[in-house]
């Protein structure tokens, strides 16, 4: 029927599966987010440093292009290792930090500030879908950042290295994979929780920093004054940093973490108590999502 | 007829405080009105229906299908307008409604049909482009309503769909709903408490106070009866004879001072009987009322109830 045929008519038509629904709000929200330049820019400036890594395991793996460059000492001052999947992944992390604050606080405050939380909720999708499909947009992204191209470049070295490289240091694919998801988790939740209360976007962005920024200063600190390490439970940079070490290492690490995640030396919280503060962290991101992400809201 | 919502003593407590009573209804009809005053309890409701507040005693079935168990379902078959301003404001009109018929389980094409489809209808087809923060307080209204009803629900809920419109645009609203009845594919929950928006859309009504059910009554039926109830003024010797008459014509008759008459007509017999016996009896009648117990008759009469019922 043409559009201009102004009258109601019900729908007959074929239906999609519930699954199917869970990729509409990222659907519409990666197109909204395209819509950016300067959005599109920084998500294609963040594979530089990942380029730069495939670049460097090449050159590793290639004696001309060594001797091309007159540098074949470069492959005792730079080693496919811990450290350095460490550093990518690290280095990854701290741009989808960035990343989130830029798009976390338009996930969920724009659908709040007009009350189109209702138009979602009174369709056959639920609260957890709702929260679900939002998260997705970041997580979506961020592993494009991160551990996507993490393991792409751990397949690359063990394709040139060999496959018994591979089978040694799978560790390290694992650190990544995991390490990765627990950094995405907390910021995609801490990202929407305060999308969800804070209305104001730039403010929503501005408080994503001093959650991490003003927390560990503050962390740093009580550190100082204190001259105890607990103060290290605020900086959920330091937390994740130890539980990556671990992920990475084992209970024997060599190395102290990656830039931003990087642990000072004798001053580590048992791995037990990382994990807690972590969880504790999703915990109330969870709840204040819970309380705000509502069909209607009770006014007490 | 299989009840379009059925009340099996809902109760709903919100911090603390008991909202809705023990509520127990089976409503019918195409198009059913919810009325009450302010904090009567019509939008809890609407929202309890919808599985937004959870109920703390009893239930509620719409269509057929239980809200406690089958929330999910319910809100598949349902088109919701609410109350308040309910949009995002850099999305275009067309993009909000066809995102919505998504998250309702329309494939992408036909959301976009259909999007483009209810944008035209609620007469809002030219500026369908344009972001939804810019639309006037009318046009913000007629796009809730196309999100409801792009994807062809089979139960509408419209919250005070004429809040804050201006009398044209108001006029236009209730056409559309009007439109909208009448098609038959449908029904409607109209919630208001404007008396005249009611009776203008609804067949059946739900009055609510203070979270009890303070009456319930079919319109249709209260119209009917209204047609046969007449207050007649007559003049002449004969008015005695004439009421005789009537009464013989199987119409009730209650005599009141200065020839005033009050007469139930039975059915099949026609008002033009009426003028034949006064003629033939030489009674003149001055003048023909016809009862108008409207709904704000019933209205009144419920609220004035002190428990709230009647």
């Amino acid at each position: 029927m043409a559009v201009y045929k102004k009258t109601y008519r019900p729908y007959d038509g074929e239906t999609t599966s519930t699954a199917s629904r869970l990729l509409v709000i990222p659907r519409y929200a990666l197109e909204e987010l395209h819509r950016s330049k300067f959005l599109t820019t920084f998500f294609i400036c963040t594979f530089i440093y990942p380029l730069i890594c495939a670049l460097i395991i090449y050159v590793q793996h290639n004696a001309s292009a060594l001797k091309l460059l007159n540098a074949e000492s470069a492959q005792r001052l730079i080693s496919i290792n811990v450290t350095f999947f460490q550093a990518l992944l690290g280095w990854q992390s701290m741009l989808a930090l960035f990343l989130a604050a830029f798009i976390g606080p338009g996930l969920v405050s724009p659908d709040l500030a007009n009350n189109a939380l209702s138009l979602y909720l009174a369709r056959p999708f639920s609260r957890v879908e709702y929260v679900a499909g939002k998260m997705s947009v970041l997580v979506i992204l961020m592993s494009l950042m991160t551990w996507v191209p993490g393991l792409l470049l751990f397949a690359l070295q063990g394709y040139l290295e060999s496959w018994q490289w591979m089978v040694d240091n799978q560790r390290l694919a694992w650190g990544m994979l995991f390490g990765a998801w627990v950094w995405i988790l907390i910021l995609a939740l801490l990202a929407l929780a305060l999308s969800a209360w804070v209305k104001w976007k730039p403010a929503a962005g501005g408080l994503m920093f001093g959650v991490f920024f003003v927390a560990a200063g503050f962390g740093a600190t009580i550190n100082a004054v204190q001259r105890t390490k607990w103060g290290h439970l605020l900086q959920i940079s330091n937390l994740v940093g130890q539980v990556w070490v671990w992920l990475f290492e084992g209970n024997n690490p060599t190395t102290s973490g990656a830039i931003f995640f990087r642990i000072t030396q004798g001053e580590e919280l048992p791995l037990w108590c990382c994990c807690a503060a972590l969880a504790a962290l999703a915990g109330i991101c969870l709840y204040m999502l819970a309380r705000k992400i509502r069909g209607a809201e009770v006014v007490r | 007829m299989d009840p379009v919502i059925e009340l099996d003593g809902l109760e709903v407590r919100l911090a603390g405080r008991v909202i809705l009573k023990n509520l127990k209804a089976a409503l019918t009809g195409r198009s059913i009105g919810l009325l009450g005053p302010n904090g009567a309890g019509k939008s809890t409701l609407m929202n309890t229906l919808l599985g937004f507040y959870q109920p703390s005693a009893g239930t509620a079935r719409v269509l057929g299908r239980d809200i406690r168990t089958h929330a999910r379902e319910v809100r598949g078959l349902i088109g919701y307008m609410p109350e308040n301003d309910a949009y995002i404001a850099k999305m275009t009109g067309v993009h909000l409604v066809r995102m919505m018929a998504e998250l309702s389980g329309l494939p992408p094409e036909h959301a976009l049909e259909r999007a483009h489809e209810a944008f035209f209808y609620v007469g809002l087809g030219e500026v369908r482009y344009r972001a939804l923060g810019t639309y006037s307080l009318g046009m913000k209204q007629a796009a809730k309503l196309a999100q409801a009803i792009a994807h062809g629900p089979k139960l509408l809920f419209l919250d005070e769909p004429t809040n804050g419109l201006d009398p044209p645009a108001r006029l236009r609203m209730i056409q559309l709903i009007q439109e909208i009845r009448d098609r038959g594919d449908l029904h409607l929950i109209l919630s208001s408490h404007l008396l005249r928006d009611v009776e203008e859309c609804c067949d059946q009504v739900l009055i609510l106070k203070d979270g009890n059910v303070a009456a319930f009554c079919n319109l249709e039926e209260e119209r009917r009866a209204n047609r046969r109830f007449l207050e007649l003024e007559t003049r002449g010797a004969n008015n005695g004879s004439f009421v005789e008459a009537m009464e013989k014509m199987g119409c009730e008759t209650a005599v009141g001072a200065q020839g005033r008459l009050k007469l139930i007509l039975p059915d099949g017999l026609e008002l033009r009987r009426l003028y034949e016996v006064a003629a033939a009896q030489s009674v003149q009648i001055r003048r023909l009322n016809r009862k108008r117990d409207s709904l704000e008759d019933i209205f009144l009469k419920a609220m004035e109830a002190a428990d709230g019922r009647i």
